[in-house]
């Protein structure tokens, strides 16, 4: 569960809505669902949200989902609030997660922990000085035989060790979106070749 | 070894491009329409013949399983879910059938939803899949436009509409009354069965729930027939399965291979062998984080299937193999799952959401040896007590890899505890 970190009144914006082309996806996200169940859209309007608002949500879009959906806002809130894809605050424009869990762990996500810490200058729930980048120690990610491995906003980068963790994060720096996937060479799951 | 004519997941790699052309030309949706036109009854009988066993961790058999949705059709809508919230550690096959193979996936819901009369099918995929979400919801337009699902899906005149869903990070959603509260649009927190989906789920309606490996084998096992699948694996546990080989091996992978295969052979010849050879080998936790670690005297000789991981008080589960070498701390490995489960617990059940903290905080002290050795019997005691005692496996699947330590590596617990002791004196 995630803890609560709501964002300040003060960064709070009085009103959110969706723009014309997250509005259009939000369309076609309710009609996935049975008329009356419309509360079934509720987590991908969430995320829809927070990709439309730079990486969180704000207390205003939870408002006008729960009106949209014709629930209770507080129903939003307790969705909002249990899984650990949504933040309630800003974070990092990108936002690096690292496994730690114990297939990462046994590959070496210590090293990569390391490098991420060094080389951004922050800890976990941290956010860089500029606003860049925020760190965040996420659970199993389900890529173990690619450990250890980092999701940095939507993407994968896989068999990682501390040289290519920084070449990555130099790489987002830059303004560069870095090729995802594995870093060693191989191609997804198949054995690497000797 | 399993010969690759044998593979049903040709694809695993991505060595082809995902789309329907490319699947067409690996033999999906091939003979669909015949395969439904045979009818509910007759692919019940299949699946149930061939032996397959569910592939997300339970195995139960699932032809049993789809037998158990009502025949009776009121007209209302029942659904099919398929779990794809794959995040067992050690677990990550689903996400190569889905990035890889989606169409497998596709036709497989059709089929299923056939099987076992459902209107609908939605796809629950955790929500850091956001890249392999994006592939299954194109391979589900794909099929749609092609006139493979939908209204009169491949001609057979059975409608069967099939939507994806994403979760936003909730390991507990894998468990399915709490996968099916989360696609209602609540918090994923499990149900109290009975009653069980098939009669109350979705929606209130009749709902089966089954694994991304499961369904999407399903087309080749009607295609190539019950006895082809059932030719593989000891009885009571047939089949091709795909394995997780991840930790202290030379080329972590996942590969599939016939089930009933030696544990060591699965190692050597897929993953590169024991980092530093076999006899390196401190233990293995045999199929995800739940199933309990198993010391190398124990991995030199026993079979990857259900009943002979069962016989060794472990288990197959989502056959995810973490290999650990010697140099492994192992207590800490297992603390660090301990963290996993506290950290997942929905937090409904107190057994569950207070002890796997307390357990967590004492397997810390353990790692350092920071503890009294009377609390390594407390310490089962209180999985003991929380194994059993909750609504669904979560406590139980917290409590078994802390068993599983203990069972094996007491003397390791107790050394530590000896050591410190020393130090302080």
């Amino acid at each position: 569960m995630s803890g609560l970190d709501i964002a300040p009144d003060k960064m709070q914006p009085k009103a959110f809505a969706f723009d014309a082309e997250h509005d259009a996806r939000a369309n076609v996200i309710i009609a996935k669902y049975p008329d009356a169940k419309k509360q079934s859209a509720v987590m991908p309007l969430l995320d829809l949200a927070q990709r439309q608002h730079g990486g969180w949500i704000p207390r205003a879009a939870i408002e006008m989902i729960a009106d949209r959906l014709e629930m209770p806002s507080i129903r939003v809130w307790e969705v909002a609030t249990f899984y650990t894809m949504y933040f309630l605050a800003p974070k990092g424009q990108h936002k690096v997660q690292v496994c730690t869990t114990t297939p990462c762990w046994l590959r070496g996500s210590d090293d990569v922990v390391k490098a991420c810490k060094d080389h951004l200058g922050i800890g976990f729930g941290q956010v860089t000085e500029d606003g860049k980048f925020s760190l965040h120690e996420v659970e199993c990610l389900g890529a173990c035989v690619n450990a250890p491995m980092i999701q940095i906003d939507d993407d994968y980068y896989e068999d990682l060790d501390a040289a290519s963790t920084t070449r990555i994060l130099e790489a987002f720096a830059k303004g560069e979106t870095p090729e995802h996937g594995p870093q060693n060479g191989r191609r997804g799951s198949e054995p690497a070749k000797a | 070894m399993l010969k690759a004519e044998d593979r049903i997941f040709t694809n695993l790699y991505g060595e082809q491009p995902w789309n329907l052309s490319a699947a067409k030309k690996r033999g999906d949706w091939d003979g669909t329409k015949d395969i439904i036109l045979k009818g509910r009854d007759w692919i019940v009988d299949e699946m149930k013949a061939s032996g397959l066993r569910g592939r997300g961790g339970a195995g139960f058999p699932t032809g049993l399983k789809w037998s158990f949705m009502p025949k009776n059709d009121d007209g209302l809508p029942r659904y099919l879910v398929v779990n794809a919230d794959e995040g067992e550690p050690g677990t990550c096959k689903d996400r190569d059938m889905m990035r890889n193979d989606p169409h497998k996936l596709v036709e497989g819901c059709l089929i299923a939803g056939v099987a076992m009369g459902a209107t609908a099918g939605y796809i629950y995929i955790r929500g850091e899949f956001h890249n392999e979400a994006e592939v299954v919801d194109a391979a589900i337009a794909e099929a749609y436009d092609a006139g493979l699902i939908g209204k009169n899906a491949c001609g057979t005149g059975y409608d069967f509409d099939l939507y994806l869903h994403r979760g936003a990070g909730a390991y507990i959603c894998g468990e399915e009354t709490a996968l099916i509260e989360s696609l209602e649009g609540k918090k994923g927190q499990p149900r109290l069965k009975p009653p069980f989906p098939a009669m109350a789920g979705l929606y209130g309606r009749p709902t089966t729930v089954n694994n991304v490996e499961t369904i999407a084998a399903a087309p080749t096992i009607l295609r190539r027939g019950a006895t082809w699948f059932s030719s593989f694996g000891r009885e009571n546990n047939a089949g091709t399965k795909v394995f997780c080989i991840s930790g202290h091996v030379n080329t972590p992978c996942n590969v599939e291979e016939a089930m009933s295969i030696p544990l060591r052979e699965l190692i050597e010849k897929h993953a590169g062998g024991v980092r530093g050879g076999w006899d390196n080998l401190l233990a293995v936790i045999p199929g995800g984080s739940s199933t309990p670690i198993l010391p190398k005297d124990i991995c030199d000789d026993v079979l990857m299937d259900f009943d002979a991981l069962k016989d060794v008080q472990s288990g197959l589960g989502t056959a995810a193999v973490i290999v650990m070498d010697k140099s492994t701390d192992v207590v800490k490995a297992i603390a660090r799952l301990s963290y996993f489960y506290m950290h997942e617990s929905c937090g409904q059940c107190t057994p569950c959401r207070e002890g796997f903290g307390w357990v967590n905080r004492v397997m810390n002290r353990m790692v350092t040896g920071d503890a009294r050795m009377e609390e390594i019997d407390m310490l089962h005691q209180v999985t003991k007590e929380i194994e059993g005692h909750t609504i669904c496996a979560h406590g139980d699947g917290g409590s078994w890899p802390i068993q599983g330590l203990l069972r094996h590596f007491r003397p390791e617990l107790e050394k530590r505890i000896l050591a410190r002791q020393q130090a302080a004196a």
